[in-house]
């Protein structure tokens, strides 16, 4: 093949040489988006197979889930270049817009929160509420009373919205046909098992019963599991497309990216706590916090990894 | 000039890299320092002495199918008339998944934090005015029109002259065309 040489004379600032479009932001919105789809399914889940929620992590879950959702709402606020027209999100749904189905989605989100929260609250946590809401504590009852009537379409609301803000945190990337990286459908689900792992982790770090704990944990190994498979197909997927997809894939399997990626994402985030779940819940080792910390640090990662390798592999590196 | 599909086609064997075109898009849409519209590409193919070069002025392909404006989650990004690709800046929030979804990089974050790209100048094309990187052009490497209209220039240079797009494999269907 004979040489070429190429010199584009374009130099817009966050577009070249290399395309700099998304920073710290996005991958911490889309981690926290995750952790509350596993906040919001897992919890759900449980309670949906008969398991009434004893331990304060299972009931605080639901608040948990809102703030850490308001701040990736904020991260993604920081994020925007014309920031008094973040109101526009809201002025138009766009079916083939990722974007637009989040930021509705999002909004959904909060009162199927605040419903399964309440639902889950004990007598203290009622009295609290009704306290905080001082004037207004008479539409705390009230809400109250429909999260219990409702308990089951509010758990099962909870579960589908979870499951669609876990998948939307992936199809965002997924639905991008000029960063060859992310052109992949399986990052939906893939973002979905990371998310909802993610939010298993949180929970074993918060106060658990024994027995929640395990079902916690054993729901936390199999989504890390399937997790582990979609990687693989997801890896599989791209080394054996096209040019663009070898490419890409290239950057995570042996490039740039790849210390980071085989390092945090594979080895420390999904490898180690799975060995460390399975010695404690097969081999009756004691609960150590280590596992569920890995796990989050490497839901973190390869959301980093993934939006910053993203952006360096474009068509112009095709040739 | 009516609208139809307009497309620019870019004679890339008249080119001489002289960046007219650019400068006059700076001074007509009164763009920030340091930004652009459109901009030069100069590839070298082969070795010394066997040297073959190719100059094409570029710029957003106003996508016949624009994955710019699938992504855009507010419909700042737009096609109006004649298929031309439009941002309108009160609509747009600057979450840049537009810039995502260009295969072509054409676009970018102005200082003011909305995103900004080519127009195919349809301010002047509504006034029956060809684009201002067309009109500068010395060489009259750039070629404005629409491809709906058999007798329109650009149809029938695609029809004489062997042609490419950039990056077919995008998917986007580019309406800027370069002859070969």
């Amino acid at each position: 093949m004979e040489p070429v040489e190429i010199d584009v004379g374009r130099h817009n600032p966050g577009v070249d040489p290399g395309l700099e479009l998304w920073g710290w932001e996005i991958p911490v919105y889309l981690f926290l988006g995750g952790i509350v789809a596993g906040l919001m399914v897992v919890p759900a889940l449980l309670e949906l197979r008969g398991r009434k929620p004893e331990g304060a992590g299972l009931r605080m879950a639901p608040w948990l889930a809102a703030v850490l959702l308001s701040l990736g709402m904020g991260a993604l606020f920081l994020d925007l270049g014309h920031k008094l027209y973040v109101w526009r999100f809201y002025l138009a749904f766009r079916p083939t817009s990722p974007m637009s189905w989040g930021s509705w989605i999002l909004l959904l989100v909060y009162p199927v929160l605040v419903l399964q929260g309440l639902g889950t609250a004990g007598e203290h946590g009622r009295r609290f509420l009704r306290t905080l809401a001082g004037p207004l504590s008479g539409l705390v009852d009230r809400l109250t009373a429909l999260a219990d009537g409702w308990r089951r379409p509010v758990l099962t609301a909870s579960v589908v919205l979870g499951a669609g803000l876990g998948v939307y945190t992936g199809l965002l990337l997924g639905t991008t046909p000029a960063r060859m990286l992310w052109n992949s459908a399986l990052l939906g689900p893939l973002f979905l098992t990371s998310g909802l792992s993610a939010g298993a982790a949180l929970l074993l770090l918060l106060p658990l019963t024994t027995e929640e704990r395990h079902a916690v944990a054993r729901f936390d190994m199999g989504a890390m599991g399937t997790e582990l498979v979609l990687l693989k197909l997801y890896l599989t997927g791209l080394a054996t497309g096209g040019e663009p997809q070898r490419i890409a894939a290239s950057t995570l399997l042996g490039g740039e990216w790849a210390p980071q990626f085989w390092a945090l994402v594979v080895f420390a985030g999904l490898g180690a706590p799975l060995a460390l779940d399975a010695a404690e819940l097969r081999r009756h080792r004691p609960f150590t916090r280590l596992a569920p910390v890995l796990v989050l640090v490497g839901g973190f990662s390869l959301r980093a990894v993934l939006v910053a390798a993203g952006q360096d592999v474009s068509f112009a590196l095709v040739p | 000039m009516s609208a139809g599909r307009y497309a620019m086609v870019v004679d890339t064997r008249l080119c001489v890299a002289c960046k007219a075109c650019v400068l006059a898009c700076k001074a007509e849409n009164n763009l920030a320092e340091g930004y652009c519209r459109d901009w030069l590409v100069e590839e070298v193919h082969g070795e010394f002495p066997k040297l073959r070069a190719e100059n094409r002025s570029e710029r957003c392909n106003h996508c016949s199918e624009a994955p710019c404006v699938d992504a855009c989650p507010t419909g700042a990004s737009h096609i109006a008339g004649g298929g031309v690709v439009l941002v309108t800046p009160d609509k747009c929030t600057g979450c840049k998944a537009c810039m995502a979804a260009c295969p072509y990089d054409a676009r970018y974050l102005t200082p003011e934090g909305f995103v900004d790209k080519c127009t195919f100048c349809l301010h002047r094309v509504q006034r029956g005015e060809q684009p201002a990187c067309v009109t500068v052009c010395p060489t009259r490497t750039l070629h404005f029109g629409d491809l709906d209209d058999p007798t329109s220039e650009v149809a029938r240079l695609l029809v004489d002259r062997k042609w490419k797009v950039n990056h077919p494999e995008s998917g986007a269907h580019p309406n800027v065309y370069f002859l070969v």
